[in-house]
């Protein structure tokens, strides 16, 4: 799994100079060709907001200070929740890797919680925890774990048996033998789960906060709806998009740092 | 191997001294005086593998220094008897001495696949074969040396992943020599090379075991390769030594000489002869 999901990204076809730009054409075609449907009335604004209405209610909630304080809110959560949940996950995932006792113990139990879906807890999440932030800090935790859980195992057991043996003739202790070849073998994998989990992780926050919450874009997406500004919730979805992007070029970036010996990521 | 230098023609004399095997000499000149080998007892060696009894009691002595080929059919037990003496395995029953008290870093394996960390730096890769000096400060400089050896000096800054299987093998080498081991053991190191990088390498292997005077001990399923290199070939059969046979042609030895090919052709007729006879059964 690790691999193949990594190695797509071969940019071999990217133009060396227009490479950044490049990738934009699309998203702003879109644009375009929206607000071109909506200013013509192809698309009744009761439907779809224009892009340029779009823009004006964001820039609204932004001098009002709701977008900047519902934005952060959400990425304080979304990053509190990942890292608790991310951390645990690593930790077993590491854990049962290299420990036949720990994995014998644990991962039966982890595979059978893996298959419930966690937003299934909701209502129960409500009942123990009520609206509060740890209702969703906890939800994103249980999303995240998973991905990192599963991708970090898979990522220490497929390290290539050969080089490890190699490790130990060379005299390696244990923690040279994880720090120099168990870990950075399990490097692209891990980084594999990091991406899902990125992805479920936003997922998660935002069911959440329709859901149940005071404060959070979820929340401002679902207030809007009740007061039937359209150009808001619209507003809110872009915005999803955006943060999502954000996260992807984060961990990629990281990717290309630590991962700069995989031919995939050599120039 | 001798249709191929015939192939090559005239260009085949280029391969007496390729690039790297005089920057080897250069490195040479300033390294400090050989290591001597250790020599190496092995009496009533049995391994199993569950049911299947792969070595049925090997009694061997190789001399300090000494270059040992040994060869045989897949699966007739030469890889697990080089790394029952590399201590990768278990010994069954039976023993292995090496004379006298060893550091785990006298003795070094060279596999099939070069086994390079593709995460580290030519130069850190060699690093890693210094055991536990890894951490001392000439540790560097010790890899450095050790990889102008293989003549890939200028390789050190580069990822594993861009370089081609022969210098990669070159790595491994470096990587093994750094230590300066007293044995040194090659399970197939060439295997997976083309006939003319395997060439050059023979000729490594052979320059860098003289200079530093090491026991060597090659698996190898070439006879023409064990003929060409060794100092006395061991052919393995069904887990035992079935024949083994001292070369007395002097170095440096032509490639295709009438003698080699003799012998050579010897050796793989009593393979061939027992293979029959196998078969027959």
């Amino acid at each position: 799994m690790s691999l193949i999901e990594v190695l797509p990204r071969v940019r071999s076809w990217r133009l060396p100079r227009a490479g950044g730009l490049i990738q934009w054409i699309v998203p702003l075609a879109i644009l375009l060709l929206w607000q071109v449907a909506c200013v013509t009335g192809f698309v009744s604004s009761r439907v779809l907001p224009a892009p340029s209405d779009v823009a004006l209610a964001g820039w609204r909630l932004l001098r009002s200070g709701e977008l900047e304080h519902n934005i952060w809110v959400s990425f304080w959560r979304a990053g509190v929740g990942f890292v608790i949940g991310g951390g645990i996950g690593f930790a077993f995932g590491l854990a049962n890797g290299l420990s036949q006792l720990s994995s014998k113990l644990t991962d039966t139990t982890l595979q059978m919680v893996r298959n419930i879906p966690h937003l299934a807890l909701i209502p129960l999440v409500i009942l123990w925890f009520g609206i509060d932030e740890s209702a969703k800090l906890f939800l994103v935790a249980l999303g995240v774990f998973f991905p990192i859980y599963l991708n970090t195992l898979h990522g220490i057991r497929t390290v290539d048996p050969q080089l490890i043996e190699m490790g130990r003739i060379y005299g390696m202790t244990d923690g040279e033998l994880f720090r120099r070849v168990i870990f950075p073998g399990a490097l692209p994998s891990i980084f594999v789960g990091l991406r899902f989990a990125l992805g479920i992780m936003w997922l998660t926050l935002i069911v959440a906060e329709t859901i149940a919450a005071s404060s959070g874009l979820g929340y401002m997406a679902m207030q809007a709806r009740e007061f039937m500004q359209i150009d808001v919730v619209v507003l809110s979805i872009l915005i999803y998009a955006l943060l999502g992007k954000l996260a992807d070029s984060a961990s990629r970036a990281l990717e290309r740092l630590t991962l700069s010996w995989h031919p995939a990521f050599q120039k | 191997m001798q249709q191929a230098l015939r192939f090559l023609g005239p260009d085949a004399e280029a391969l007496d001294h390729p690039d790297f095997i005089e920057q080897a000499r250069q490195a040479r000149d300033g390294s400090n005086a050989p290591h001597r080998g250790l020599p190496l007892t092995i009496r009533g060696l049995r391994k199993s593998f569950g049911s299947n009894e792969v070595l049925r009691g090997i009694d061997l002595h190789i001399p300090a220094g000494q270059f040992v080929a040994i060869v045989g059919r897949s699966g007739c037990g030469k890889s697990t008897l080089l790394r029952l003496i590399a201590g990768l395995e278990k010994i069954d029953a039976g023993s292995i001495s090496f004379g006298e008290e060893t550091r785990p870093e006298d003795v070094r394996v060279m596999f099939q696949e070069p086994r390079l960390l593709p995460w580290a730096r030519v130069l850190s890769n060699v690093e890693v074969g210094l055991g536990r000096d890894r951490g001392s400060s000439d540790a560097q400089s010790r890899a450095a040396k050790a990889l102008a050896e293989v003549g890939l000096d200028e390789k050190r800054g580069d990822w594993p992943a861009v370089l081609s299987g022969g210098q990669k093998q070159r790595v491994a080498l470096a990587r093994a020599l750094v230590s300066h081991p007293r044995i040194l053991a090659f399970d197939e190191p060439l295997g997976a090379l083309d006939a003319l990088t395997r060439i050059s390498m023979q000729r490594m292997l052979e320059q860098v075991w003289r200079d530093q005077a090491f026991t060597a001990i090659l698996v190898t399923h070439d006879v023409s390769e064990a003929v060409a290199l060794a100092d006395r070939v061991l052919v393995i059969e069904e887990g035992r030594i079935a024949h083994d046979i001292h070369v007395d042609i002097a170095r440096p030895r032509r490639r295709g000489s009438a003698d080699l090919a003799a012998l050579e052709g010897a050796i793989l007729r009593d393979l061939l002869h027992s293979a029959d006879e196998t078969l027959e059964q």
